[in-house]
C-alpha cells in the first residue's frame, strides 16, 4: 500500500498529526477544566462572602450596652405628697433622677453643653424603665439603687468599636469628651454589654437602641398563617382536579398555561394587582396581614400547585385501581387513598411556598406594609409590617446602629428560612416512598 | 361582634349539622341495624347537611361584607342635607364622605366638624350597627334554614354521596380556576389604569420620550408643573442593569453547570450544587442590603482609587449583585438541559478521539444550545422584573446614560416609588406606575412564552 504514495514525500501519517497536537489539546482540556472549577469556586465564594458579610455586620446587635448609675429614687421628685397614687407615679419626672445620678458620678461637669452631652449618653427610653421599676415596686422610693440603664446608640457603637476613635473629632459622632467619660465608666466597671432582649420584645422605633423586630415577627406570623390557610387548600384542590379529574380540553389547557406563567410574573406586578383589586375594589384595609396574605397567596399558589401535582403523579396507579376495584367512588379513591400518600410531598411544597412568601418584599411595599408601625399587631386586620419590609425600612436609616440591627434582622430571617427548608428536606426524607 | 366570630359560629353550626344529619339518616333507616337500607354511608348525609348549612350562609356573608359599606355610604349620602353638597365635585363629595367615616371611627378629620356632619356620622355608626346585627341574623337564619332543608330531604333513598361529591367537584373546579382569575385580574387592573393614563399622556410620549420626571405640581404656576413621562431612560436603565447581571450570571452559571455535570466527582457535586442553590433562596431584600451597604462602597472606593467618578448608587453595584442572585437560576436550568443530552452523543464523540472539552464544545453545547438559550431568556426576564435590589442599590435619578458607573433607575424602581407614599389614586403619577407595570408584564410574559416554547421543543427532540 505504501508504494502508492508519491515517492520522495515524507510519510505523513494521521497518528503523527494527532500526536503533534495532543500536547496542545490536553493543555486546552486542563485550562477548560480549571475555568469550570473556578466558576464553581467563585459561586461558592459569593455564598460565603454574603453570609460572612451579613453575620459579621450583625452579630454584635445581639448584645446591647448598658450603663450603671446610682439612682436615688427621690421622694421629692417622684411623689412629693407621699400619696403613692399610680397616676402621680406615672407622670413623675424620671429623667431628673438620671440627671441627678449623672451629677453625682461626674461632679466636675457643670457647663450646660457638657451636661447635655452627658444626658445624651443614656437612651431616651431609660426614664420609662425607671418608671416601670417604681410602678412595680413603690417601696423603691426613698432608696438609692445601682441601676443598669440602656445606653444611647452612639455610646453602644463606640463601646462595640464601630466608631473609629482615630478619626478627627469633627468627623466623629461621639466627641472626645464623651469618649473620655465612656473610658472612665468602663474602667469603673459601670459599662456592660448584655444580651439584647429589647431586639426581640419591642416593635420598631426611631431610636436604634429601642428598636426591635417583635412587631415585624408578629406581622409575619399573622400574614403567613393566613397565606397558608388560603393557598394550601386551594392549591391542593386545584392540583387534585387538574391531575386526576380534568378532561383534556381548552379550558384546562388554559389553566395550565396560566399557572406556568403566573410562576414567572415579576412580584411587583402582584403588588399592582393587590392595590388595584383588593384595596381599591374590594376595600380590604391597607397595611394589614389580611391584604398581604391575599397577595402572597396568589403568588405562592403556582408553587403549591406544581409541587402537589408532582406528589400526586408519584402515587402509583395501582393504588387508584385497587380502590376503584373494591367499589370506591373516584372522589373516595382520591380522598381516602391517594391524598394521604401524596400529603408529605404536598406539605413539602407548601413549606417551600411559605419560605418564598416569607422572603417576599416588593409587592408588600405597594399595599402599605411600609407604614411606620410601632405597636405590635394584634390580629389579622390590625396595621402591621413584616420582617423583610422591616429590613428594607431599617436599611434606609442613616444611623450606624441601624446597619447592625438590619443585619441582625436579616440573620433572624435567614435562620427562619433555613429552618423551613430543613423541615422540608427532612419531611421529604422521612416520608419519601419508592414504589 | 367581629365577623371572624361569626365565621367560627358558622363552623360550629356546620359541625352540629353534620352530627344531626348523620343521626337523622340512621333514624330514617330504622336504627343502626338497618343501616344497609341507606343509599350512602351515614357520614355522607351528615356532610350533606353540613354543606347545606355552611355554603349558602358563607356566600351570603361574603356578599354582605363586600357590599355593606357601599350601601351604607349611599344611604348616608342621600340623607345629607342637599345644601351641604351643593356645587361640589364628586371628589369633594368623596372627601366629605371620608370625613364622616373618620368622624365615626374617631380618627382625625380634615376640616371643621359641622352639626350636619356629626349627625351623619352618628347615623353612619347607627346604620353600621344595624347592618352588623342584620348580617348575623340573616347568616345564622340561612344556616339553620339550610340545615332544616337537608333534614327534610334526608330519606334512605336520597343519593347523598353523589350529591356531596358533585358539590366537591364544583369546589375543585372553582379552585383550579383561580389561576385564570388571577391572570385576568392582573391584566384587567393594569390595563384599565394604563388606558386612563394614556388618555392624558400620549403613548408616543411615553414609549419614546427621553425625559422622566413624574413630579406633579402642587400649584398650577409651579415650574415643571406638567411632569414628564418619557420612559426611555427607565428602559435603558433596566436594560443596563440586566445586561450587567447577565454578564456575571451567564459565564459563571454556565461554566459551573458544565463543570458540575461533566467533570465534578459525585461528592463535590452533591455538596456544591445545594450550596450554590442557597443563593436562589436568599430573599431579594438581603441582596439589596448587600448591594447598597457592601458592594456599592467597595466599587466607589475602587473607582476613586483609579481616578474614576463613581456614583454612590451605581448601576454596576446593583447589576453585579443581581448577577450573583441569578447564577443558580442559570446553572440549574443549563444543567437540566446538559443532562438531557443523550449519553450516546458523548460516547460517539469520545470514540472519535475527542477530548472531554472538545466533546463539550463541539457536541454537547450545540445540542443543548436551544435549551440553554431558553434558560437564559428566563433569567433575563427575572432580571428585568427584579425589584428590591434595584430599589435599594440603584438610584432614583432617571439618567439616560451608557456609563455603568453612573446612577440609573429602572422600571420596577419607578413603580415602587410612584406607588409608595400617600397620594390620591387617580393622579397621573400613580397611573404611570400601572402603565409601567403593563409594559413590564407584557415584556416578561413574552420572554417567558418564547423561552418555554424553546425549552419544550428542545425536550421533545430528545424524548
Amino acid at each position: 500500500m505504501s508504494n502508492t504514495r508519491a515517492a520522495g514525500a515524507p510519510p505523513q501519517r494521521t497518528i503523527d498529526i494527532v500526536n503533534a497536537s495532543l500536547k496542545r489539546r490536553y493543555a486546552k482540556e486542563r485550562r477548560f477544566r480549571l475555568i469550570g472549577l473556578s466558576a464553581v469556586v467563585l459561586g461558592l465564594l459569593f455564598v460565603a462572602l454574603l453570609f460572612a458579610d451579613i453575620i459579621g455586620k450583625g452579630y454584635t446587635a445581639f448584645q446591647q450596652t448598658y450603663i450603671q448609675m446610682p439612682i436615688t429614687f427621690d421622694a421629692a421628685v417622684i411623689d412629693p405628697e407621699g400619696t403613692r397614687n399610680p397616676e402621680i407615679l406615672k407622670a413623675a419626672n424620671y429623667a431628673a433622677l438620671i440627671r441627678q445620678a449623672q451629677r453625682e458620678v461626674f461632679p466636675e461637669v457643670s457647663d450646660r453643653r457638657a451636661t447635655r452631652a452627658l444626658t445624651s449618653m443614656i437612651s431616651v427610653g431609660a426614664p420609662a424603665h425607671l418608671r416601670d421599676m417604681v410602678m412595680a415596686n413603690p417601696d423603691l422610693i426613698g432608696t438609692t439603687q445601682e441601676v443598669w440603664l440602656l445606653a444611647d446608640d452612639d455610646i453602644d457603637m463606640l463601646v462595640k468599636g464601630h466608631i473609629d476613635r482615630a478619626l478627627p473629632e469633627s468627623e466623629r459622632r461621639v466627641k472626645d469628651q464623651t469618649v473620655g467619660w465612656v473610658d472612665r465608666l468602663e474602667s469603673e466597671g459601670r459599662i456592660e454589654k448584655r444580651f439584647n432582649t429589647i431586639f426581640f420584645t419591642h416593635g420598631t422605633s426611631r431610636e436604634p437602641e429601642l428598636a426591635g423586630i417583635a412587631g415585624a415577627l408578629m406581622g409575619t406570623f399573622y400574614t403567613l398563617t393566613l397565606t397558608l390557610l388560603f393557598s394550601f387548600p386551594i392549591g391542593v384542590g386545584a392540583a387534585l382536579y387538574l391531575e386526576e379529574f380534568a378532561p383534556k380540553n381548552r379550558w384546562t389547557d388554559l389553566i395550565e398555561v396560566n399557572i406556568n406563567n403566573l410562576a414567572a410574573v415579576p412580584s411587583v406586578i402582584f403588588g399592582l394587582l393587590g392595590l388595584a383589586v383588593f384595596i381599591a375594589i374590594f376595600g380590604v384595609p391597607r397595611s394589614t396581614p389580611l391584604v398581604a396574605a391575599l397577595v402572597l397567596s396568589l403568588m405562592t399558589l403556582p408553587i403549591i400547585i406544581i409541587a402537589s401535582r408532582a406528589a400526586l403523579k408519584s402515587v402509583p396507579p395501582s393504588i387508584r385501581e385497587a380502590a376503584l376495584g373494591v367499589g370506591a367512588s373516584p372522589l373516595q379513591t382520591q380522598f381516602h387513598h391517594v391524598l394521604p400518600l401524596a400529603m408529605p410531598g404536598m406539605l413539602t411544597g407548601a413549606i417551600i411556598g411559605m419560605a418564598h412568601a416569607l422572603g417576599e418584599t416588593a409587592p408588600l411595599l405597594m399595599i402599605g406594609m411600609i407604614a411606620f408601625i410601632v405597636d405590635i399587631p394584634s390580629g389579622f386586620t390590625s396595621p402591621a409590617t413584616v420582617l423583610p419590609v422591616q429590613i428594607f425600612l431599617w436599611a434606609d436609616s442613616p444611623e450606624r446602629a441601624f446597619v447592625e440591627r438590619t443585619s441582625a434582622a436579616i440573620i433572624v430571617l435567614l435562620a427562619f428560612l433555613i429552618l423551613m427548608n430543613l423541615t422540608a428536606v427532612l419531611l421529604r426524607r422521612r416520608f419519601e416512598r419508592r414504589w | 361582634m367581629h365577623s371572624s366570630t361569626l365565621l367560627i359560629v358558622l363552623l360550629g353550626l356546620m359541625a352540629i349539622a353534620y352530627h344531626f344529619g348523620r343521626k337523622r339518616a340512621i333514624s330514617t333507616a330504622g336504627g343502626v341495624a338497618r343501616i344497609s337500607t341507606l343509599h350512602s354511608l351515614p357520614a355522607y348525609y351528615g356532610l350533606y347537611a353540613a354543606l347545606w348549612a355552611g355554603i349558602p350562609a358563607l356566600l351570603l356573608m361574603g356578599l354582605w361584607t363586600g357590599f355593606q359599606n357601599e350601601i351604607l355610604v349611599a344611604i348616608v349620602k342621600s340623607e345629607l342635607p342637599p345644601t351641604l353638597l351643593d356645587g361640589m365635585s364628586s371628589g369633594q363629595i368623596g372627601l366629605v364622605v371620608n370625613d364622616i367615616k373618620n368622624l365615626a371611627s374617631g380618627a382625625i378629620v380634615s376640616g371643621a366638624v359641622t352639626p350636619e356632619m356629626q349627625a351623619a356620622a352618628d347615623r353612619y355608626i347607627q346604620l353600621n350597627q344595624i347592618a352588623r346585627w342584620a348580617m348575623w341574623l340573616a347568616v345564622l337564619a340561612l344556616a339553620v334554614g339550610g340545615m332544616a332543608y337537608a333534614w327534610a330531604k334526608t330519606t334512605p333513598t336520597m343519593r347523598a354521596r353523589n350529591r356531596v361529591e358533585t358539590i366537591f367537584m364544583v369546589i375543585l373546579v372553582v379552585f383550579s380556576s383561580i389561576a385564570i382569575l388571577t391572570t385576568l385580574g392582573i391584566v384587567l387592573s393594569v390595563l384599565f389604569e394604563s388606558l386612563r393614563f394614556f388618555q392624558s399622556i400620549s403613548p408616543l410620549d411615553f414609549f419614546f420620550g427621553t425625559l422622566w420626571s413624574p413630579q406633579t405640581a402642587l400649584r398650577a404656576d409651579q415650574v415643571g408643573a406638567s411632569g414628564a413621562f418619557g420612559a426611555v431612560p427607565l428602559f435603558t436603565g433596566t436594560l443596563m442593569v440586566s445586561a450587567i447581571a447577565m454578564l456575571v450570571a451567564v459565564p459563571i452559571g454556565l461554566m459551573s453547570a458544565i463543570y458540575l455535570s461533566e467533570y465534578a466527582p459525585r461528592r463535590v457535586r452533591s455538596l456544591a450544587k445545594p450550596t450554590l442553590e442557597v443563593l436562589a433562596g436568599v430573599p431579594t431584600v438581603v441582596y439589596g442590603f448587600f448591594a447598597a451597604l457592601t458592594v456599592a462602597p467597595v466599587i466607589r472606593d475602587l473607582g476613586m482609587a483609579m481616578g474614576l467618578n463613581v456614583a454612590s448608587e451605581s448601576a454596576l453595584a446593583a447589576g453585579l449583585v443581581m448577577g450573583i442572585m441569578i447564577i443558580p437560576f442559570v446553572s440549574s436550568l443549563s444543567e437540566d438541559v446538559i443532562n438531557a443530552v443523550p449519553q450516546a452523543m458523548r460516547d460517539g464523540s469520545y470514540a472519535l478521539g475527542a477530548t472531554q472539552s472538545e466533546t463539550i464544545w463541539r457536541v454537547i453545547i450545540p445540542a443543548a444550545l436551544p435549551g440553554i438559550v431558553g434558560g437564559i431568556l428566563l433569567a433575563v426576564s427575572r432580571a428585568i422584573g427584579e425589584t428590591m435590589i434595584v430599589v435599594m442599590a440603584a438610584g432614583l435619578a432617571a439618567n439616560l446614560t451608557a456609563n455603568p458607573l453612573d446612577s440609573v433607575t429602572t422600571v420596577t424602581v419607578q413603580i415602587v416609588t410612584l406607588l409608595t407614599g400617600d397620594q390620591e389614586f387617580d393622579s397621573p403619577k400613580t397611573m404611570a406606575a400601572f402603565a409601567l407595570g403593563l409594559t413590564l408584564f407584557v415584556v416578561t410574559l413574552t420572554l417567558n412564552m418564547i423561552a418555554l416554547q424553546i425549552v419544550r421543543k428542545y425536550r421533545e427532540q430528545y424524548e
